[in-house]
């Protein structure tokens, strides 16, 4: 049976290859993939908050509540928010619960999905209660009460946003994950941490020099990067929870650290030997083994989600190019091949694309290639606005955040969905801030 | 023959004339005692003057030793403020060295080899097209090839280390070909 149905599945391939055999060369880029959940958005209705024992404070919190929760369904990807000023009814007024909701005045304006919410002020502690509902098949998918400070509502209102996220596609999502990104401080670059919306960015390093290439554990504990501190460009590995710090300084540059999915083991680019190649190490710098021997540039590693490859940038062809070795069996091979300039690969979560950063035409711009269909057209991902450089995905897969340069006034991280759509400022802050990274997929914690 | 007559005549006439301007001339002679004096004052006048000619003369040496010395500096400090000041430049993604770039590198070897006292950091530059990453190691091959090429020069390798600093620290942060142009260089600075 299974066999049948590959064969079929082969024999629909074989018969498509004959019919369309120009397809793949028709376009040097596809710039919309047409399965793609981002261009066929779920509508979602938000209405206002109901302040449950109707004070003034309630309403306040409530607003600002809705406000995070608007901002923060955004970064799913795949919800598309109903305009307000199309609702019939306003739950806030009559009610947030399943016994006060009339489905039929939201799925008739098109929302498939609800979420109501209401808010309760006692003794200084917030009440929050907040429900998605299914209003095509009348049911409550999940509904959550958090208690905490009036401080924590970004917390509360992230949690529920990881529950929407799970009941709907049974992941967790972004909102619990961080991202980290280097940011200049009077003119000096220096790493920082935020949520993951770019709210709440904390200072990490103070060297008052370069710091750059920020990279996560996947559990979020350590964070690697390069600095000039002690003036040459080394690796820093920081213990984040204990505030303590192990340098990689050998000889030469020591640039471009990524970990192993899921180990305390680093993969960096190392140029004691004369020649700049690619190692792995402890977390404490200690040499494992060398993983490139090809004369010239060998930088920018990043491992497969399941830590069984390694892509990175070399220049053994005469211009940068992304390759990628099997760490099992040795295998190189290339995996860029439009342009003279492709560098800053990125795996995405479940392995089977690659996002990186060309040149062509002296635009930089990020491009995506499949890696599961064999050598591919890319894509292209952002287009004739400005230069757009270091992606890097989110855990869940669905967003993709990067640094851009479009609005003029020096570089600022951007966040876009995993098919290009959607691309949008993440913050403003002072200063010019790149090469944001994503940390790795993490819990809920709860 | 008259005519001659006349002139022995007045000959004579004029070598008495002569005599007898002598004979003023020794009248002067009386006065000889101040001129003696005179002569002894000038003498001590001329030993005062030739010590002063001496000291200005030493002084004039001094001087122009001083300004031999002051241009000397300035050559010095000229040749060492080309020897920082001249960068190498690269083409676009590259570390190849140009002839221009070879010029260059003699002419620094040079300066190496009569300041041999002297260490030297030189430091990879690269434009601000092409990523953070990738220009952090394509400074750092720019940098290898300048080191390589003045070690073939004769200049010792312990003299010279190199860093990298990608595309970091722009001489030029204009966005056109010619900021970037000044921007790919091998700069030399002294430790």
């Amino acid at each position: 049976m299974t066999m049948r149905c590959v064969l079929s599945v082969m024999m629909f391939f074989l018969i498509c290859s004959f019919l369309f055999p120009v397809r793949a060369h028709a376009a040097a880029y596809d710039t919309i993939q047409v399965s793609n959940p981002f261009l066929n958005k779920t509508p979602v209705a938000v209405p206002a908050f109901k302040a449950l024992t109707g004070t003034p404070a309630e309403t306040d919190l409530g607003a600002n509540a809705h406000q995070i929760l608007e901002n923060g369904l955004a970064f799913t990807g795949y919800l598309k928010q109903v305009n307000p000023n199309a609702f019939l009814a306003d739950p806030s007024q009559t009610g947030i619960r399943m016994s006060e909701i009339d489905f039929r005045d939201w799925n008739g304006i098109g929302a498939e999905l609800l979420i109501t919410g209401g808010v309760e002020q006692k003794n200084g502690q917030v009440k929050l209660e907040l429900r998605l509902f299914d209003t095509f098949n009348t049911q409550m998918l999940k509904g959550k009460v958090y208690t905490g400070e009036p401080s924590q509502i970004r917390r509360m209102i992230h949690l529920f946003c990881a529950e929407v996220s799970h009941a709907l596609t049974g992941k967790w999502g972004v909102f619990a994950s961080k991202l980290a990104f280097v940011s200049t401080v009077d003119g000096n670059k220096e790493i920082f941490v935020s949520d993951f919306d770019g709210h709440n960015p904390t200072r990490i390093t103070r060297s008052n020099s370069i710091s750059l290439s920020p990279a996560w554990s996947s559990d979020s504990r350590w964070l690697a990067y390069v600095s000039y501190a002690g003036g040459k460009p080394d690796i820093y590995i920081r213990d984040l929870a204990r505030d303590r710090v192990t340098v990689i300084d050998r000889d030469g540059m020591n640039i471009t650290p990524a970990w192993m999915p899921g180990k305390e083991t680093l993969a960096a680019a190392l140029s004691f030997s004369g020649n700049q190649e690619i190692y792995l190490l402890t977390r404490q710098g200690e040499m494992i083994k060398k993983v490139t021997s090809s004369w010239g540039i060998n930088v920018s590693p990043q491992f497969s989600p399941d830590g069984g490859k390694l892509a990175f940038v070399s220049n053994r062809s005469g211009s940068p190019q992304v390759y990628i070795k099997d760490l099992g069996t040795g295998e190189v091979n290339r995996a860029t091949f439009q342009g003279g300039y492709n560098t800053s690969p990125a795996w995405s979560p479940d392995g089977k694309k690659l996002a990186y950063v060309g040149i062509e035409k002296n635009r930089i711009d990020i491009y995506l290639i499949q890696l599961d269909r064999g050598p591919g057209m890319p894509v292209q991902l952002t287009r004739g606005q400005g230069d757009n450089e270091d992606p890097s995905w989110s855990p869940d897969g669905n967003l993709i955040v990067f640094t851009s340069t479009r609005e003029g006034q020096g570089p600022a991280l951007y966040m876009m969905t995993a098919a290009g759509t959607d691309q949008r400022r993440l913050m403003k802050m002072p200063g010019r801030q790149t090469q944001p990274r994503w940390s790795g997929p993490v819990t809920n914690g709860e | 023959m008259n005519r001659k007559l006349g002139i022995y005549v007045l000959m004579a006439v004029l070598v008495a004339g002569l005599f007898l301007t002598a004979s003023c001339a020794k009248k002067t002679v009386v006065s000889d005692a101040t001129t003696i004096e005179d002569q002894a004052k000038t003498a001590a006048d001329a030993a005062a003057e030739a010590e002063a000619a001496r000291k200005a003369e030493q002084e004039r040496i001094r001087q122009q030793e001083l300004q031999e010395e002051a241009a000397r500096k300035e050559q010095t400090v000229k040749a060492r403020t080309r020897f920082l000041n001249q960068h190498i430049h690269f083409e676009f993604d590259s570390a190849q060295l140009t002839d221009t770039a070879k010029a260059l590198l003699r002419e620094k070897a040079d300066w190496l080899k009569a300041n041999p006292g002297t260490s030297i950091v030189i430091e990879g530059h690269c434009d601000e097209r092409g990523t953070t990453e990738y220009n952090l190691a394509l400074g750092e091959r720019r940098a290898a090839a300048a080191k390589q090429y003045l070690q073939d020069l004769g200049i010792g390798a312990y003299r010279m280390t190199t860093v990298s600093y990608g595309e970091e620290r722009p001489l030029d942060p204009g966005q056109n070909e010619a900021a970037y142009s000044k921007n790919r260089r091998a700069q030399f600075v002294l430790k």
